[in-house]
């Protein structure tokens, strides 16, 4: 290695950054007054951040994220087991892909 | 805070540990991707470690190795932070999600779990609590075998070079967004949810096709989050979480089966008769 840094400064700038984003939020909210809008606004925001997170990669992904989702969604609401909706989902989005989808 | 705080038990960490294992394959075989890109970006197996146990965030970790070359001059190094803090943003919004039902907890006990937070282990601990659970320690829990198992998964990917080559072709691209609609679809109680459902879900659509990267995570949850501050308050019944820190809940330490059961309990909470309108602090996560 020339004159670039080690490794271990780029791993430990991202760590820093990381610990910042996982206790940031949760910090600011506690100088936050919790009034009933503000709780609202947080109760929606789980529900708010799996749609924001699944919706644009089911439309990126294509036919093979929306297979694989749907089958997820199906088996979860008729069977109600994670493990067997996980494994139909990314088995059905795995067997469209090795056709080429 | 007056309300007592949730527990945190042994037994609750060990629910957490196996509501994890129906995403344990598909983060294992992820890690291995990781480790596999490592190698073949030159670090070494020490670094590949202690990069997956101190920043402990797959997709960041992925992107990060993308851009990762030698030497790492400044620029390098502040792109790969840049890269991992703007991917990871979204942890802003999941910590600010926990905060009614961590909130009455000590700082001590919260802040460490917080260095553990991760989307599985999350989405695992609220979709436990909008069912009546009480107890942190599914948080906990979940965090470290999700930790300890990324963190070691690296190992054998790192030794024996690219077991999967494409990570694409049996779909792990896709098992963190399959687990989150898994998760999902209990959470959902009723037509109130719509309304920010609706909100995020076409924001974070515009988004994606207007902005590169994963900014539709933001804007998105931030936009479904508003407009669930903007409802009016409605019957409890209805809420995805239940009201932080009652203290009337049962610990469901000892309790595994609350999961799948029904909604219950979380009726307790009257209209908000402290509800200001526009309150200058309705912007969860305007911080990030």
């Amino acid at each position: 290695m020339e004159d670039g840094y080690t490794p271990l400064v780029a791993i430990a700038g991202m760590a820093l950054v990381t610990l910042l984003l996982r206790t940031g939020g949760y910090l600011i909210m506690g100088r936050i007054p919790l009034t009933g809008r503000v709780r609202r606004g947080l109760e929606a925001l789980p529900g708010a951040i799996i749609i924001a997170t699944i919706l644009p990669v089911a439309l990126r992904g294509g036919i093979v994220a929306i297979v694989g989702l749907s089958v997820a969604a199906v088996a979860m609401a008729v069977i109600r087991k994670d493990l067997v909706a996980v494994l139909l989902g990314v088995g059905a989005a795995a067997l469209l892909r090795s056709y080429g989808f | 805070m007056s309300a007592d705080p949730p527990p945190i038990t042994w037994a609750g960490c060990l629910i957490g540990m196996r509501l994890t294992l129906p995403v344990l394959p598909g983060i294992t075989a992820f890690s291995m991707a990781f480790g596999a890109l490592a190698m073949q970006k030159g670090l070494s197996l020490g670094d590949t470690m202690l990069m997956s146990g101190l920043v402990f965030a797959g997709a960041a970790q992925m992107v990060a190795m993308e851009i990762w070359h030698e030497p790492l001059t400044l620029p390098v190094v502040v792109a790969i932070c840049g890269v991992c803090g703007a991917i990871n943003l979204r942890l802003v919004l999941m910590g600010a999600a926990l905060r009614p039902w961590f909130g009455s907890s000590s700082a001590r006990t919260v802040y460490p779990s917080l260095g553990l937070m991760t989307d599985a282990n999350w989405v695992i601990a609220l979709r436990y609590h909008a069912e009546g659970g009480n107890d942190r320690g599914i948080f906990l829990g979940s965090g470290l075998l999700l930790w300890v198992v990324w963190t070691a998964a690296t190992v054998p990917a790192h030794l024996f070079g690219a077991l999967l080559r494409d990570p694409r072709a049996i779909a792990l691209d896709l098992v963190m967004p399959i687990f989150f609609v898994a998760m999902l679809v209990p959470m959902w109680k009723g037509l109130r949810q719509a309304v920010p459902w609706l909100v995020s879900g076409l924001v974070a659509t515009a988004t994606s096709q207007l902005l590169p990267g994963y900014w539709f995570i933001l804007t998105g949850a931030i936009a479904g989050s508003f407009a669930g501050a903007l409802m009016p308050p409605a019957d409890p019944a209805a809420r995805i979480i239940g009201p932080a820190g009652h203290g009337a809940e049962p610990c469901p330490g000892d309790e595994p089966g609350n999961l799948g059961d029904e909604p219950g309990r979380r009726g307790d909470q009257p209209g908000n008769p402290g509800d200001r309108p526009g309150n200058p602090g309705d912007q969860p996560g305007k911080g990030a």
